[in-house]
């Protein structure tokens, strides 16, 4: 393969990037490396407090899980229906794009107190369960992101054909979209898992307002309590969250790309 | 009685007839294609067969039972489409077993079976290849095995092979026609080009405006076409609009000329007719003052088409196409004064009603409805 020439701005933008990204990292970090007493360099002290603190494990257990329970619920609502309206109602396409929109447009302070409100009344295995009303909420925001991922990925295959063929084949409907279309909208749905999973480690307001301790909650206690803990726990948390997306890639591929994944990892 | 029947079926979508009336019967193990221009209804058809689409009217009868309101995945059908359809996450050899897998067949016949029909599409070697490894000619025989892996009661074939270059557009369609002969298996083809329908199939039914305008065996359509639509749809033929003057001899009146067409004899007199001579008919010579049935025009253009040219002639009375040798067409360039002669036992004669002639697009576009 010949190397492909690389203009000299191109670098400099790429640098200005890695620059905006990797800065509040390392500050972070040196940060976090300072003693709580003195607050000089340098010490690990931060990182052996948040790996034995139970807190911190239990809050970002807690939003993993339900991180996890949003895109599975994510994936079993709109799967199905995107697949569905693209087949057989395109129209409603627009309708759908429209309602994705609403996450970004409502504010999260107003969705909560909405949803407080709305939700008031439910069972008390919904309404006080992070795994019921959180999921509820984070099944919206991540919406729009589920929806765009899985829209695009829809378009870029053929439905109908594809729908055909595994029909006069003799498929129904369910095992077509298991075996036929599900694998082929795999990185689209992919896709569409990370942006949830990041969007609920990340959500703030909805779970402060509902009061269930998810993770940034605890981060934010922990913040205003130490700060040089605060570092550490966000850089084992990003790390954590690195781990989980990767994992995540790691599930979504075929048998065959696994190994061969592993092997290019070795 | 037939083995598939389209008992008259109707479909509208909107304001438009998409079929108006189709009446088709097909015995065991023949081979019929629909030909038409694009949005003719000949998809729509192949599609309501299939059970992709509802008819508005009519029926569907397979083997004597009607299955016009049977689910797709419940007719067994084969299918091959017009765009590429295998499962881009499946090998050719899973694609063709995807059927099987689905009737439950057990993993040791499945597979033997898969080998068996990948080697009867030429494709043997290829099984454990994924779709975008495959050149778009193979992707097609995978589509078709996977179609035949199922045993179905009728292959559906809907214009398969129009994504395809020309030459593996006539290496395939000979294929298809020599593993639907071995297998004999009933064959619905679906095309928009006639020459693909005349080669293969045992009849053809030429479709236009959701109707079905002549069915015959493929020479039948070619020498002896019922309306002016099939006349001009299948091959070229000359078209000359005319008045009959003397049925006692034969004798049309077209653009101010008389000439003899044996045809004309079972004419009424003032019959308002359409005489219909095929190019390869037309008797060309260099001008020697005009005979019988005879146009003295001038060559305006050739086109070579191999072992024949193609001449177009214009005359003060007609433009004419006229077909002939190679060799001879080259003493008869563009600009030189000929006589084209009409055979006067070779035309055709139709009727010819108010209704204005059906105007043909020179490439109809394969995406119909």
């Amino acid at each position: 393969m010949t190397r492909r020439h690389i203009a000299p701005s191109a670098v400099v933008w790429l640098l200005l990037g890695a620059a905006y990204f990797f800065i509040p990292l390392l500050a972070t970090f040196l940060f976090s490396l300072r003693q709580l007493q003195t607050g000089h360099c340098c010490t690990v002290a931060s990182y052996t407090w948040v790996i034995h603190n139970g807190q911190f494990w239990h809050s970002l257990k807690l939003s993993v899980e339900l991180a996890l329970e949003t895109i599975v619920v994510s994936l079993i609502l709109f799967v199905p229906t995107v697949y569905w309206v693209h087949l057989k109602v395109p129209r409603l396409r627009a309708v759908l794009a429209f309602m994705a929109l609403v996450p970004f447009v409502v504010p999260p302070i107003v969705l909560v107190v909405g949803l407080l409100n709305l939700y008031k009344g439910t069972p008390t295995w919904f309404y006080g369960q992070p795994w019921g009303f959180l999921v509820a909420a984070y099944v919206m925001l991540a919406f729009p992101y589920m929806f765009f991922s899985l829209d695009s990925g829809f378009r870029a295959i053929d439905v109908h054909t594809l729908t055909e063929a595994s029909q006069s084949l003799g498929a129904s409907w369910p095992r077509t979209l298991l075996t036929v279309i599900l694998p082929n909208i795999r990185a689209a749905a992919l896709a569409g898992s990370f942006l949830a999973l990041a969007i609920v480690l990340g959500e703030f307001t909805i779970a402060n307002l509902s009061q269930f301790h998810t993770f940034p909650i605890y981060l934010q206690y922990v913040n205003e309590t130490q700060a040089y803990a605060a570092g550490a726990a966000t850089l084992v948390s990003f790390g954590i969250t690195w781990l989980a997306m990767l994992s995540l890639l790691f599930v979504g591929r075929k048998r065959g790309q696994r190994a061969a994944f592993l092997a290019g990892a070795r | 009685m037939a083995f598939l029947e389209l008992q008259s079926l109707e479909r509208d979508f909107g304001t438009v007839k998409a079929l108006d009336g189709i009446e088709i019967n097909l015995n065991q193990g023949e081979f019929l294609s629909l030909l038409g221009p694009s949005g003719c209804g000949k998809t729509t058809a192949l599609r309501i067969v299939a059970g992709f689409d509802r008819p508005d009217g009519g029926r569907v009868v397979v083997d004597g039972k009607d299955v016009t309101r049977v689910s797709p995945n419940k007719r067994d059908m084969g299918m091959v489409f017009q765009a590429y359809s295998l499962f881009p996450n499946m090998t050719a050899a899973q694609n063709v077993e995807f059927g099987l897998k689905i009737r439950r067949q057990d993993r040791g016949g499945r597979h033997k079976r898969v080998e068996e029909l990948l080697e009867l599409v030429g494709l043997g070697h290829a099984g454990g290849r994924y779709p975008h490894q495959l050149s778009g000619g193979m992707q097609q025989r995978v589509a078709l095995a996977r179609a035949l892996a199922i045993e179905p009661r009728v292959l559906l074939l809907d214009e398969p092979l129009s994504a395809l270059d020309a030459k593996v557009r006539v290496q395939l369609r000979e294929e298809i026609r020599r593993i639907q002969l071995e297998l004999g298996i009933t064959t619905l083809y679906v095309t928009h080009d006639q020459e693909e329908a005349l080669s293969v199939s045992d009849h053809v039914a030429v479709m236009y405006r959701g109707r079905i305008e002549q069915m015959g065996a493929p020479a039948e359509m070619y020498s002896a076409p019922a309306t002016p639509f099939v006349a001009e749809f299948i091959g070229t033929m000359n078209r000359l609009e005319g008045t009959v003057v003397d049925p006692g001899t034969g004798t049309v009146e077209t653009g101010g000329k008389t000439i003899t067409v044996e045809a004309a004899r079972s004419k009424p007199r003032g019959a308002r007719v359409l005489v219909l001579v095929r190019p390869e008919t037309v008797d060309v010579t260099a001008a020697n003052g005009a005979g019988a049935n005879t146009f003295t025009g001038e060559v305006l253009t050739h086109t070579f088409l191999g072992p024949v040219t193609r001449l177009r002639i214009s005359s003060d009375d007609a433009s004419l196409i006229a077909d002939m040798p190679t060799a001879r067409a080259a003493a008869l360039p563009p600009g030189s004064k000929v006589d084209a002669a009409l055979p006067a036992s070779e035309a055709r004669l139709l009727d010819l009603s108010d209704e204005p002639l059906p105007e043909i697009a020179e490439e109809p576009d394969p995406a119909g409805p």
